[in-house]
């Protein structure tokens, strides 16, 4: 169940997955819009903001692709990309273009309200109380005072570790790529040295987690990218 | 500092040549050379007795040719050694014993022995010098030893022949001398050699001995020791130097000096070119040897061009680079090569630039405006034009006569003598003829016109001879001019007596004026023509060219291959194409009842790169001249270019045109071969990508079904009001069933795009603990009922693979793993690294594989246990195997014993050197 009652946009030209998606949905209270193509997705996104946008990538007017860049141009609302395409190519490049989080076909409904309710989270976090401290396990993270602390210890952190952190947890929920990660805290002449990140991340979760073979927080995407969880 | 560097620094190109030096030297055989001053020394017999030494120690060692002389003691060293029998060669009735090179190349040896090697092989052989088949013998990778004397060697050849007065005409190229990997000097004071010839230890042949008893003075000898000393010597400094180049050991690196040698058609060439090469082996640098191609008033006749030509091909076997040099001024020519090429120093005759004095020369001198700056000599006008450069001129040498081979072309051939007579011949007649005509107008006219006029007449037929017929008939008519003038109109008429001296002026002016102006009148036309001919063969090559380079097919190649060699040589030619093993293929031309070229010899041309057949090395017997066809990677075939109606085939000029010829022909041939192999890789390229795209949309319809499926069952398990409880067990079934039909699904598609190489793999530098970590999150509900630990993997190198890949053979695994082990036993996860593997293992507490189906397993629709209820295809380690053999690993199964009850899958991955992390300041 949902902490309120979200709009969400579906965007899907299957039928049959458009039906059981917004059966699922409505059982959790969610009130749901659904468009076929990516005109009708168009002008039900500016016509009726949604809280959430649930889009496949395969759609018969056009790229999914396009769309997210439509939206990214004046919104923030968060961009679920539903892919029946294996290669990870693809979601990399929605996710770069603006898309938040992924779901490869086929997917449990289960799996799918998960998903929703993390980047519905971080959208009512984000407007919220303006805490300057990010808690999660026995770890907290005061931005204000740049101090990391794990289980009442001070922890440190070197300015890379730091910045590799603060651009996850900026973004929880969220898919970073590679690229992007490689690009905000590199800079964009390194965005080509994956190595950097497995380093880093590697070094992080050792700090971080409890198991860094099986980590609870920092999690892998394995061919796309990282995304901080919880 | 900056002044220090680049002298530190050995020249790149020099390191560059001596590893590829040093790369084709590791193929070939090694030389030894036993070098010494004169015969009598004992080289052979040191040979022969180092040779049993190797033959001890168990090399074979095959004597291929050993002169014994009859010598006892030499021929004692030769018994047990294996012996190649003597090739039959019948020449001019004579049967002679030669070498047999084609024998012992077949017979393989370790060490092969031939004695003599500056030996002329007789006509016939595939060589025409011992020196070449040795060159071959190490070109196949057998060691070789031979003999040779200093006399014999080219660069030293003048300087013995000279001290001893004896010619000798065999001799061997200073690159084979230079080239060789070992040179043993075999050394013998004079005196002892003089006794040892009383002893009559040294063998001769009886037509030689009356030239012995000059040559083996002891003056002599002692010059001879000197310089077979002092060449061994500069062959020592060279190793030392080429060592120090290796280890660039310190800093005598001055930039490159280059010599060049003009040499003309009345220089003493032989000398020049020869005293040119002695400077730059002296100064370790490069040499170059032009002759200019300026207009002249007269061209080059037969003799001269032989000369030059016997100039060029020394200085080609000396190793320097040739070139004929074209320009209107021979100074300016020279200057714009000499900038060029860097060259330091210009060395010419003392004649150089200078002609034979001839009265029509004196004459021309005299008169022609350049003449008054001619005065300065060729050397003055050069260093005056060119400051930087030093010129150096040679003292007058002792030989007058330049030293012409025999294989030169420039002689000339009776017939060919007779043909220029022939033409000759009717332009004397014309001659009479047009002085006969001015006569006739002149008589005609001889009350009107003044004899000054009529003097004009003549000249005129002079100079009409001259543009029609020539030189030989201008000077005819000049001659025929004065004597009709002085004979018809001057008194007293009809007598060759003269009344007034003073007509006697007239007549040597007008004889001087005619031959002046018959001799340039000609020289411009043979120039006009010459240059007509270059203008010719030019555009020929330009046409042919361009008809090359829009040819799609090997048969148009061939087509206008033998088109332009009719039109430019009046020759026919034939065309061998190298197909893909390397064996050369006839794409003959025009070939109609001549003797066909020889396959066999066109394939020795294509695998040795070297030019055989008329006019070259190599068979010059035959009549067909055979050119590989060299293009920038490789030969790519054999032009083949029949000569026997046209002897000149061989000619410097005529063989620089076929050798453009063929460059074209072999560039073209490259150009098709890799037209062709762009457009297998275009269509190789599409049907991957049209795989690619199949099986992306088989994939998608694929999956949308089994989503919906899933989807809907979790609505129905999930909805509201709930189903009773058999019925909400049937559709959990279903929807588990529905997940394996999707993992089959995946399973058979990653298998068809890995088999299709439809797989993209992107190699990165992965964490093993971050794939491991995400293999373990995807098969968190499968590995629920089971215990997994995993050994610390965060000290672990990067390796380098496609994570994507990777993770799926470890999801394959855990999946088998929680397949076959019974819920609630372990699995463990491990790696580490093993020399320069890492070793990744997945073991659990299941059955473990059943011996003997160990390899069995990863082969395609194979399962553990065939009739049990687990459900699957067995493709899952078919697909690890494929993913791990893409990533130049292994995976196998052993037993897990004793920690693990089960099986433990292991794969290996290759470590590479890691990259270098990002250098973050410490904080």
């Amino acid at each position: 169940m949902f902490d309120f009652q979200p709009t969400i946009l579906l965007i899907e030209d299957e039928p049959d997955i458009r039906r059981f998606v917004s059966t699922a949905l409505r059982a959790e209270g969610c009130l749901i819009h659904e468009a076929e193509t990516l005109k009708r997705g168009m002008i039900e996104a500016s016509t009726r903001p949604p809280d959430i946008v649930v889009l496949d990538l395969g759609l018969p007017d056009g790229d999914g692709m396009t769309i997210i860049r439509e939206l990214r141009g004046w919104t923030e609302v968060p961009i679920l990309v539903l892919s029946a395409r294996t290669s990870q190519s693809d979601k990399i490049a929605a996710l770069d273009a603006g898309a938040d989080d992924y779901l490869t076909k086929p997917f449990g409904v289960g799996e799918l309200v998960a998903r929703l309710r993390v980047l519905l989270r971080r959208r009512v976090r984000s407007g919220a109380d303006g805490t300057t401290e990010i808690v999660f396990g026995d770890v907290v993270v005061d931005f204000a005072k740049r101090v990391v602390t794990r289980a009442g210890l001070p922890l440190h952190l070197t300015a890379i570790e730091y910045r590799l952190l603060a651009v996850l947890l900026a973004h929880r929920g969220k898919v970073m790529t590679h690229r992007e990660l490689l690009r905000e805290v590199w800079g964009p002449a390194h965005i080509e040295s994956t190595h950097y990140l497995r380093i880093y991340m590697g070094h992080l979760r050792q700090k971080l987690e409890v198991d860094a073979a099986q980590p609870a927080y920092l999690m892998t995407e394995i061919g796309i990218g990282y995304r901080f969880a919880g | 500092m900056n002044d220090a560097l680049p002298t530190e620094r050995p020249d790149p190109d020099a390191l560059l040549r001596s590893i590829a030096t040093a790369d084709a030297r590791a193929r070939r055989g090694k030389l030894r050379l036993y070098f010494g001053a004169s015969a009598g020394v004992g080289k052979t017999y040191a040979m022969l007795a180092a040779a049993r030494v190797q033959q001890a120690q168990g090399l074979r060692v095959l004597a291929g040719v050993v002169e014994t002389h009859g010598r006892h003691d030499t021929a004692a060293l030769l018994e047990g050694m294996e012996q190649l029998p003597r090739k039959d060669v019948s020449y001019r009735g004579h049967l002679l014993k030669e070498f047999d090179l084609e024998g012992a190349i077949a017979l393989r040896p370790d060490l092969i022995l031939v004695d003599e090697l500056a030996h002329s092989n007789a006509a016939g052989s595939r060589h025409a010098k011992r020196w070449q088949d040795v060159e071959e013998l190490l070109g196949e990778g057998i060691d070789v030893w031979t003999t040779l004397n200093a006399q014999h060697l080219e660069s030293l050849n003048e300087a013995v022949s000279s001290i001893t007065g004896v010619q000798v005409w065999e001799t061997v190229p200073d690159k084979v001398f230079d080239a060789a990997d070992e040179v043993v000097l075999i050394d013998l004071p004079a005196d002892e050699l003089l006794r040892r010839l009383q002893d009559g230890k040294v063998y001769l042949p009886d037509q030689a001995r009356h030239a012995a008893s000059n040559f083996f003075r002891k003056g002599n000898l002692i010059a001879l020791r000197e310089l077979a000393l002092r060449r061994t010597a500069d062959r020592v400094d060279d190793d030392v130097l080429a060592y120090r180049r290796d280890r660039a050991i310190d800093a005598v690196w001055r930039t490159r000096e280059a010599v060049v040698a003009c040499i003309g058609p009345e220089n003493d060439v032989d000398h020049i070119v020869r005293s040119a090469h002695r400077l730059a082996r002296e100064l370790d640098c490069d040499l170059h040897v032009v002759t200019m191609e300026v207009p002249r008033i007269a061209p080059y006749s037969k003799r001269e061009r032989g000369v030059l030509q016997t100039g060029m091909a020394l200085a080609d076997t000396l190793g320097a680079q040739t070139e004929t040099l074209p320009g209107n001024d021979m100074v300016t020519a020279l200057v714009s090569y000499v900038r060029r090429h860097n060259i330091t120093k210009v060395v010419v005759g003392r004649t150089a630039g200078s002609r034979r004095w001839t009265p029509i020369s004196w004459l021309a001198r005299l008169i022609s405006p350049v003449g008054v700056v001619r005065h300065k000599s060729f050397a003055d006008l050069l260093a005056l034009q060119c400051p930087e450069v030093d010129v150096i001129r040679l003292a007058a040498s002792t030989h007058v006569e330049a030293r012409v081979t025999t294989a030169e072309p420039g002689r000339l051939a009776p017939a060919e003598v007779a043909a220029t007579l022939a033409v000759s011949w009717p332009g004397y007649c014309w001659a009479a003829v047009y002085c006969g005509v001015a006569v006739a107008v002149s008589l005609l006219a001889f009350t009107v016109l003044h004899q000054t006029n009529i003097v004009m007449l003549f000249l005129l037929a002079v100079v009409g001879v001259a543009l029609r017929h020539g030189r030989g008939p201008a000077a005819f008519a000049s001659v025929l001019a004065v004597a009709a003038f002085d004979f018809f109109f001057v008194t007293p008429l009809r007598s060759f007596a003269v009344s007034d001296v003073q007509y006697l002026v007239t007549f040597f002016v007008m004889l001087a004026v005619g031959l002046l102006i018959g001799q340039l009148t000609a020289g411009l036309r043979s120039q006009a023509i010459t240059s007509v001919q270059r203008e010719n063969h030019a555009r020929a090559l330009y046409e042919f060219a361009r008809e090359l380079s829009s040819s799609l097919l090997p048969e148009q190649i061939v087509a206008s291959a033998g088109s332009f060699v009719r039109a430019s040589f009046q020759s026919r030619c034939a065309l061998f194409i190298m197909d893909d093993d390397n064996k050369v293929q006839a794409a003959i031309t025009d070939v109609d009842d001549l003797p066909p070229p020889d396959a066999a010899l066109a394939q020795w041309v294509c695998d040795h790169g070297q030019p055989a057949g008329t006019g070259t090395d190599t068979l010059s017997a035959s009549s067909w001249l055979y050119l590989p066809l060299k293009a920038p990677m490789r030969t790519r075939g054999v032009l083949a270019v029949e000569s026997s109606n046209h002897p000149t085939l061989g000619q410097l000029d005529m063989r620089r045109q076929l050798d453009a010829c063929a460059t074209l022909i072999a560039i073209a041939l490259e150009r098709l071969h890799y037209v062709d192999i762009a457009q297998k890789a275009l269509i190789s390229m599409e049907s991957e990508k049209l795989r690619g795209s199949l099986l992306a949309a088989i994939s998608h319809d694929l999956r949308t079904p089994l989503t919906s499926l899933v989807g809907m069952a979790d609505n129905l398990l999930n909805g509201e009001p709930a189903l009773p409880p058999e019925r909400h067990e049937i559709v959990a079934a279903m929807r588990t069933q529905t997940l394996r039909m999707r993992t089959m699904v995946v399973n058979l598609l990653d298998m068809a795009r890995l088999q299709s190489r439809a797989v993209p793999v992107r190699m990165e530098w992965q964490s093993v603990e971050e794939i491991v970590g995400a293999a373990l999150a995807d098969m968190r509900d499968a590995l629920g009922g089971h215990e997994v630990t995993v050994s610390p993997l965060s000290l672990l190198p990067l390796v380098e693979c496609d994570g994507v890949l990777i993770e799926r053979v470890l999801c394959n695994l855990l999946e088998n793993a929680s397949k076959y082990a019974p819920p609630g036993t372990r699995v463990h996860i491990a790696a580490q690294v093993d020399g320069t593997e890492l070793h990744v293992s997945v073991a659990d507490d299941g059955p473990g594989v059943p011996a003997g189906s160990e390899r069995a397993i990863f082969e395609k629709f194979t399962r553990g246990e065939r009739e049990s209820a687990t459900t699957g295809v067995g493709l899952g380690l078919a697909i690890c195997e494929a993913i791990i053999g893409i990533h130049h690993g292994r995976i196998w199964v052993e037993t897990a014993a004793p920690d693990y009850a089960g099986a433990r899958f292991v794969f290996t991955l290759p470590l590479g050197v890691e990259p270098t992390p990002y250098p973050e300041p410490l904080v």
